[in-house]
């Protein structure tokens, strides 16, 4: 416990020294900031495209952040080499994983904080008093988190035996089927034949149905989320992340590296 | 001096006085400080990986409590393979090794083994300070007792002054230090150096012997892997020779090339000209000096040649053969043989 | 190895529970979406230059994304027989901003957008604005003034604009001659059973797309079940002309030598004769239902 624990702390200490983050979330408070040009646009609804654009901006720069630390932090240990000294201390490989795993969501709860922030910045700034209304979107932000956080999951595992330019790929690629997922159960199309159907249903389940934690819509009208949902998805995403990392432990304690 | 022991008036802290007394009871034991026994390692190669490629194959050696071995080989003979193995980076396809009667599967073997890893990298955005307080962490010592022994370890190898300074900033002298610290900063009792002195200038290389040697002082077990045979020859105790993936043969420098001398060498000046005779033929001339090698059997006979001419004699050597040569006769038969293999079609 | 082994058990013990886990969570979490999802939030930028900005140069491909969204809208309300089509027109509205050149979307459009309740959100104005765009951007596709013409003629039964988009439309070298005849029979007659039958002919014959062809096929069961009605009870007159009474049986005017065979509505059932003595739909008609959907 105690390996992990010191795993997880350097690597936040590694990645928010990381100039690159500190782009990113400025460019996410950037939008921010187009968002409120954007809300003078369409009258009468400022709020709502405020926190609709300002969660499309966290969702986003948050999606690219895990990606791209989930795959760095990792392979690029194994390519420069810092892992060797590492990995001849007494920790065992899946301590490292989990480690990893605990300072990169550390990481990405701070930047999400910081764009979630900014976020609040440009409401209280076109509506000055903020009702309570304005916290389901707190709701909304956590709800990203998870997100992020099964992302960053599997950013990992790809990195763990692939090049880091097929992690990213391949990390891409689930993301996008991810969030089509929940389209592929429901979709009725005229020719497709009941087993096919059946076949891409059982899919549907497997793939990590990203659509889960998005409740953009029902926060930018003002509406709040159920409590129940929110259990819902942090169960999901724990148990869908505990089981990305076990296959992460278990792919990299066989790794020769090179 | 960049390297010295402890400044006076520091108390050690209590852990490091009980691993220096676990040290000096330890070297008095018989067991093996590392066993590898038939340690193989294949890599699957070509391009659907259907090739074997064998980078190590059946190596058995023992390494002795207290004494210094070098790991002697041309780039790609299976000396870092070798260390890779041991300290679990890879995975042997067959055979076994113990470190300390620990088998290398059990983590645990790790708190009494130093690794220096073959051109150390280290996070960029820490400090030397940061990141030997991170390793330690991985030992279990409290906070105050960490801190300690960072500083310690600092001062030991010099880099007390940069201690601020972030990792990326390095030079390579500085990187190597580093390395050196985070490899004996828990004590160990044994130490594994990968081409330690790869990369470095004069003065960087003398450190690191230097500090080989103090390790050896403090009668811990030293395994470094090499391809610069001077260094060898200069500090091990044994030297294990490995060309090809194999062990070619383990001893110390002096018994691997053998007592066979090849011939005696004379030095000499001629006063005078004018005078020749049948050695002076064979001679080599540099400045004032000559040089001639004879076989042992014709020692006597060029001396009263000499003495006759009225040569002044200024040495009278045993030709021995190198260990440069015992090497170099090693790689060129093992490099006949793979391009006879290949040859052959096999 | 057994430690490597236990762990690979362990492993796959975890896969097993966990995809169960995930699985039964899935459901719940998907029922828990669908109740707070409200009709509303299906959009959330409802002005097509809103999206047009937000997409940037992949204008196009947001184009094919929302025309998705369209066909999906429309045949999830269908499948699930919900009549308040409220979002089709911002859909289709947003979708021929991004891409104006989308026919698909305009003929499907004009159809749905026009047809009245329950087939469609019975808005033939919109579906006019939708085609007026499309004619501008696209003035070389014919189809879209036939479109025009379908919609002013049987949704808007504005019959003097239907004739005029008829006629523009059969100034293209490449209309079909029907253009311009039809042209001319609506500026003449106005509404009449033949024309109505006709156009959706040449809807059902000129459409891939399979639900604007199913809606078509749908229009002309009910066009032909109108004039075989017609037909039936003007042999019923003529019989009752012969025999002084109403025919009380199909039968007995095939008897009579006033009908050739039995007559069969497009599903296959046959026709009776009501309490008024007037031909009808066979009660186990599937057709029954529809036409009695219809708006008279």
């Amino acid at each position: 416990m105690r390996n992990i624990w010191a795993v997880a702390s350097n690597t936040f200490r590694e990645a928010v020294r990381d100039r690159v983050l500190y782009n990113l979330v400025f460019f996410a408070l950037l939008m921010m900031g187009a968002a409120i040009l954007v809300g003078q646009i369409s009258m009468g609804i400022e709020e709502s495209v405020i926190v609709s654009l300002g969660l499309t901006a966290i969702s986003a720069i948050g999606i690219l952040i895990a990606i791209f630390i989930g795959v760095g932090l990792v392979s690029k240990e194994m390519e420069k080499r810092t892992l060797y000294a590492l990995l001849a201390k007494p920790v065992e490989r899946w301590q490292f994983v989990l480690g990893k795993y605990g300072g990169l969501v550390m990481t990405l709860a701070l930047n999400t904080a910081a764009m979630a922030v900014g976020l609040y910045l440009a409401l209280w700034m076109v509506k000055h008093p903020l009702e309570k209304s304005d916290g389901y979107v707190l709701v909304a932000v956590y709800l990203i988190l998870l997100k992020l956080a099964l992302i960053v999951a599997l950013a990992m595992l790809f990195s763990c035996f692939t090049t880091p330019f097929l992690a990213i790929l391949f990390t891409g690629a689930i993301y996008i089927a991810g969030v089509f997922a929940e389209d592929l159960r429901t979709m009725r199309a005229v020719d497709i034949a009941p087993s096919t159907m059946k076949l891409l249903r059982g899919v549907s389940y497997v793939l990590p149905n990203f659509e889960n934690f998005n409740v953009m819509a029902t926060v930018a009208h003002g509406r709040g989320v159920p409590a129940t949902l929110v259990w819902q998805d942090t169960f999901y995403a724990a148990l869908y992340a505990a089981i990305v990392l076990a296959a992460a432990a278990m792919v990299f304690s066989r790794r020769n590296l090179k | 001096m960049p390297f010295g022991s402890i400044a006076a008036g520091e108390r050690p802290c209590r852990e490091c006085v009980d691993d220096a007394s676990r040290l000096s009871n330890n070297s008095s034991m018989s067991i093996a400080a590392i066993e590898i026994e038939n340690l193989s390692k294949e890599y699957p190669h070509g391009f659907l990986h259907l090739k074997k490629k064998r980078s190590l194959e059946n190596l058995t050696m023992e390494v002795q409590p207290g004494e210094v071995f070098g790991l002697l080989g041309p780039n790609g003979a299976g000396k870092s393979t070798t260390i890779k193995l041991l300290m679990r980076l890879i995975f042997p396809t067959s055979g076994t090794a113990r470190i300390l009667g620990k088998s290398i599967e059990d983590v645990s073997m790790h708190q009494q083994v130093g690794y220096l890893p073959e051109q150390p990298y280290f996070y960029d955005y820490l400090t030397v300070a940061e990141l030997l307080d991170y390793f330690a962490r991985f030992h279990g010592w409290k906070a105050a007792d960490r801190q300690e022994r960072v500083e310690r370890m600092l001062k030991k190898v010099g880099l007390e002054t940069a201690r601020k300074i972030q990792l990326r900033k390095y030079s390579k002298g500085m990187l190597q230090r580093a390395a050196l610290a985070q490899a004996i900063l828990h004590d160990p009792q044994v130490v594994v150096l990968d081409e330690p002195m790869s990369g470095l200038d004069p003065l960087g290389r003398r450190e690191v012997r230097d500090i080989i040697l103090e390790l050896k002082k403090e009668g811990r077990t030293v395994l470094f892997s090499t391809h610069i045979l001077s260094d060898a020859e200069m500090l091990c105790d044994r030297v294990g020779v490995i060309v090809g993936g194999r062990l070619r043969g383990v001893g110390a420098p002096g018994e691997m090339v053998g007592i066979q001398a090849h011939g005696m060498e004379i030095l000499f000046e001629l006063d005078g000209a004018g005078k020749t005779f049948a050695l002076l033929g064979k001679a080599t001339k540099t400045g004032e000096r000559y040089r001639v090698q004879l076989p042992e059997a014709e020692l006597y006979c060029a001396l009263d040649q000499l003495k006759a001419a009225g040569a002044r004699i200024l040495s009278v050597a045993q030709l021995k053969p190198t260990l440069e040569e015992f090497f170099m006769n090693l790689v060129d038969a093992d490099r006949a043989q793979a391009s006879a293999i290949e040859v052959s079609g096999q | 190895m057994s430690r490597r082994t236990t762990a690979a058990y362990l492993f796959a013990a975890l896969l097993a529970a966990g995809f169960s886990g995930i699985f039964r969570l899935q459901i719940r979490i998907d029922r828990q979406k669908a109740s707070i999802r409200s009709e509303q939030d299906q959009l959330a930028f409802r002005s097509g230059r809103l999206v047009q900005a937000l997409s940037l140069e992949y204008a196009p491909f947001a184009a094919a994304l929302y025309w998705t969204r369209v066909v999906q809208y429309f045949g999830e309300k269908h499948r699930l027989h919900q009549t308040d089509l409220d979002l089709l027109w911002p859909l289709l509205d947003i979708t021929t901003t991004l891409d104006a050149h989308l026919i698909p979307a305009y003929r499907f459009g004009s159809t749905f957008l026009s047809d009245s309740p329950p087939r469609g959100a019975g808005r033939p104005d919109l579906a006019v604005k939708l085609l007026e765009r499309g004619i501008q951007a696209n003035p070389d596709q014919w189809r879209l003034y036939q479109d025009l013409g379908n919609v002013y003629y049987f949704d808007a039964k504005d019959y003097g604009k239907a004739s005029a988009a008829f006629t523009e439309g059969s100034k293209n070298p490449e209309a079909l001659i029907w253009m311009k005849v039809m042209a001319a029979k609506i500026a003449a007659e106005g509404e009449s059973p033949e024309t109505s039958y006709f156009l959706w002919l040449q809807v059902y014959q000129s459409t891939r797309d399979p639900m604007v062809r199913k809606n078509a096929e749908e229009h002309l069961a009910l066009m032909k079940v109108e004039l075989d009605l017609k037909e039936v009870d003007r042999a019923a007159d003529e019989f009752q002309k012969q025999t002084g009474r109403r025919p009380k049986r199909m039968g007995e005017l095939v008897e009579a030598g006033l009908l050739r065979e039995l007559p069969k509505d497009p599903e296959g059932y046959d026709y009776t004769f009501g309490d008024d003595g007037k031909a009808q739909l066979n009660l186990n008609s599937p057709l029954l239902e529809k036409q009695l959907m219809e708006p008279r």
